[in-house]
């Protein structure tokens, strides 16, 4: 439990932030929230000769609406995320995913991009994320760039950030109408823990308020990294929002995850799970999808 | 290396030479003094260390003391007035929410928090809301009561006449 000495720097600019980051390599650590990087220095699994603190830099937190997208800084706190209007109503998977997040005391200090940028497979934000179809913004040495969220994660603990590269910002486009969505997490404690399954959905109707247009199902902690269930959604496009529809797609959606037995679970009860959250989260989804006409 | 900082505690500024990887925990107590605040799991898992920083409570394992500049921190020590406690810590004393104490200051300045979102919470919202601040002494049902008869507006009606 004890943390070894670092360099600690406080940039005021983005580039500064940046080129830190790559001059010094593997030997240095950024902190935002910090809630992920102290444990892993107490636990001596992480040593950075340098700690970068990027909360000083400008332009890197908070929620705003700018031309039909929700824009999301990296240093959003969670708490932000679960009390956020604009979040409770255009993106309730959001902001439940972030009530689930720890204690109250650790989501006023974690940030969504740190959730993001840790890539645990069972992260809270991740699926709901991945269902509003994100785009995550990256600064590096070679300037922006940008990705959808689900190319983002290359493995557990695993991302496709380059060497000096910070992960800026989200931007999520705000549901067309008839939109619905809703995240469930089935964990052993109902919280402060890990889930066991985490699913997101998010549904979009046709004109008929009865036949389904768009689907998005993401299940966490069921594979290597947050995972489209894709087959169960391309299975849902073009029928009918019914529970026998639901109940189907549930268990493509199962079959699709690839999961692992641990501590927390075996890999039998976990496939269980995905099909039966995924099935409860369509059925929270589909009446919040009927409501925003 | 050691940097030059200054944390605002209970109200007063203490200008410290610290080295940037001690958490404020760590500096509350060993450099400023104030052994209010426990060391429970040093993992962000117990509550025990918790602390308001802006009113908000976080646990000050996680956070770096340099990092907590620059922002009004409350520890339990912060809490009276003029030798006169909180209604909070006045009801935990009536009710005897505590047993051996230890997370107490924790529990006391969450609950301050919760109260002051919502002075009128459920049982349910008290539970979920104390889901950060565990007891070893397992004292869960007097915790409850003492928080319980601080709602429905009688901590900020207490705290009026103090």
């Amino acid at each position: 439990m004890t943390i070894y000495p670092f360099e600690y720097f406080e940039p005021k600019e983005l580039e500064e932030a940046s080129s830190a980051f790559f001059e010094h390599g593997s030997e240095a650590a950024i902190l935002a929230g910090g809630t992920d990087l102290l444990n892993m220095l107490k636990a001596n699994i992480l040593k950075p000769k340098v700690v970068i603190n990027i909360k000083g830099v400008p332009g890197l937190s908070g929620i705003e609406e700018i031309d039909g997208e929700l824009q999301l800084g990296t240093l959003t706190s969670i708490h932000d995320l679960e009390t956020s209007k604009i979040i409770q109503e255009n993106f309730p998977a959001l902001s439940e995913a972030a009530s689930f997040l720890g204690s109250i005391q650790i989501r006023f200090l974690a940030t969504v991009g740190g959730n993001i940028c840790r890539a645990a497979p069972s992260a809270e934000t991740a699926p709901p994320l991945m269902a509003y179809d994100a785009q995550v913004y990256m600064y590096g040495p070679n300037g922006e760039r940008s990705l959808p969220l689900k190319e983002f994660f290359s493995g557990p603990g695993q991302t496709v950030l380059a060497e000096g590269e910070i992960l800026t910002k989200f931007k999520l486009p705000i549901p067309a109408l008839r939109s619905g969505s809703a995240y469930l997490r089935h964990s052993i404690r109902q919280l402060m823990d890990l889930a066991i399954v985490n699913v997101a959905v998010s549904l979009t109707l046709d004109e008929d308020s009865e036949t389904i247009k768009e689907a998005r199902i993401v299940l966490g902690a069921v594979a290597p990294t947050p995972m489209h269930a894709s087959a169960a959604e391309k299975e849902l496009i073009g029928k009918p929002a019914t529970l026998e529809i639901f109940e189907k797609a549930a268990q493509t959606a199962a079959q699709e995850s690839k999961p692992i037995s641990d501590v927390r679970s075996t890999q039998d009860y976990r496939r269980a799970m995905v099909q039966l959250f995924t099935r409860r989260a369509l059925e929270k989804a589909l009446p919040r999808a009927a409501q925003k006409n | 290396m050691k940097l030059l900082i200054s944390l605002k505690v209970n109200g007063q500024t203490h200008d410290l030479a610290i080295a940037p990887h001690h958490t404020l925990l760590g500096v509350l107590r060993e450099e400023v003094g104030l052994t209010g605040t426990k060391r429970g799991c040093d993992d962000g898992d117990c509550g025990t260390c918790t602390v308001l920083i802006d009113g908000n409570p976080i646990t000050s394992c996680m956070l770096l003391a340099v990092d907590a500049q620059e922002k009004e921190i409350t520890t339990i020590e912060g809490l009276a007035v003029n030798g006169q406690l909180h209604p909070v810590q006045q009801a935990f004393i009536d009710h005897g929410g505590l047993q051996c104490g230890f997370c107490t200051p924790g529990v006391i300045l969450t609950a301050k928090y919760l109260l002051e979102q919502d002075p009128a919470p459920t049982d349910e919202q008290i539970r979920l809301g104390l889901a950060g601040n565990l007891c070893r002494c397992t004292g869960y049902v007097l915790i409850l009561e003492a928080i319980s008869a601080s709602r429905d507006g009688k901590m900020q009606k207490a705290e009026a006449t103090r």
